[in-house]
């Protein structure tokens, strides 16, 4: 309750900015799934929230026939030109979303209760591994979960001042003590 | 808070994550110049304005981004149930609960 508090005090949770990697938006039907599982190298998962991740590439299931894909920036034109290589068999939309959002890292003992702040989602039923569409104080966002106190926010460019904010303030208000 | 199962996500999830969108099972009619003014009227705009359990549509836009159906109340603002867009409306006799 007595915690020195300063306008930069960092808090109890460490917030970084992840560095530039590739993202993807893909749609395809939920029974061409398998073709892209090979092209991508890694089986996607079925069930809306689960994830998959190897070798540093890794995949979130969040809709019916939606997947968002991480990788490695320098692989981002391999994996494009794999996916190229069956689209005339199995028609699929990859998007480069990499540009799109900024992600920030959570990270600490009390990362989940600075999420709840804006956070209207039950925090406790999404599991490490898993990744969700939400909302964050009105701005749409993926929450993804790493571990039990590791969280990753991917935000839209525009929104990202707005959360970062926000995120910083609700920090600093832990540190306080409340 | 209004909490809303999204059949598609099979998840219970917070109202803030939907979006409503109007009274469910209305086709669009297939011809609509062979309809009369009145007819495309009705169609545009006249709805049944239920007291009791109303079908209407909702969608997960923050979320599985999908349409589905919902049976709610309109008189308690309960949700009975939520089902997939395309299935036909569910029996009302039997209210079953939201899980």
């Amino acid at each position: 309750m007595n915690a020195h508090v300063t306008p930069n005090s960092p808090g109890p949770v460490s917030l970084t900015i992840v560095p530039p990697f590739a993202r993807f938006s893909l749609r395809i039907a939920a029974a061409s799934v398998e073709a892209a599982s090979k092209a991508f190298g890694l089986e996607l998962p079925v069930k809306i929230g689960q994830g998959q991740a190897k070798d540093g590439r890794a995949a979130w299931c969040l809709g019916p026939d939606e997947w968002l894909l991480h990788a490695v920036e320098t692989e981002t034109v391999q994996i494009m030109e794999a996916f190229a290589r069956f689209r005339p068999e199995t028609p699929h939309s990859l998007t480069l979303i990499s540009d799109r959002e900024i992600t920030i890292a959570m990270e600490g003992a009390r990362a989940a209760e600075l999420l709840s702040v804006a956070c209207p989602i039950d925090l406790a039923r999404i599991h490490p591994g898993m990744a969700k569409r939400t909302v964050f104080d009105s701005a749409q966002v993926v929450l993804l979960r790493d571990g039990p106190d590791h969280f990753r926010l991917e935000v839209w460019r525009s929104f990202f001042p707005h959360v970062h904010e926000l995120l910083q303030i609700a920090n600093r208000e832990l540190a306080s003590g409340y | 808070m209004l909490l809303i199962h999204c059949p598609y996500c099979d998840d219970t999830l917070p109202e803030l994550e939907f979006a409503y969108a109007g009274e469910a099972h209305i086709a669009r009619p297939s011809d609509p110049s062979e309809l009369s003014d009145e007819e495309w009227r009705d169609f545009l705009f006249i709805r049944s304005n239920a007291r009791g359990v109303h079908a209407e549509r909702w969608r997960h836009i923050h979320g599985c981004a999908r349409y589905f159906n919902a049976l709610r109340d309109t008189v308690s603002d309960k949700f009975l149930r939520t089902y997939k867009a395309g299935e036909p409306r569910p029996d009302t006799s039997v209210q079953e609960a939201v899980k």
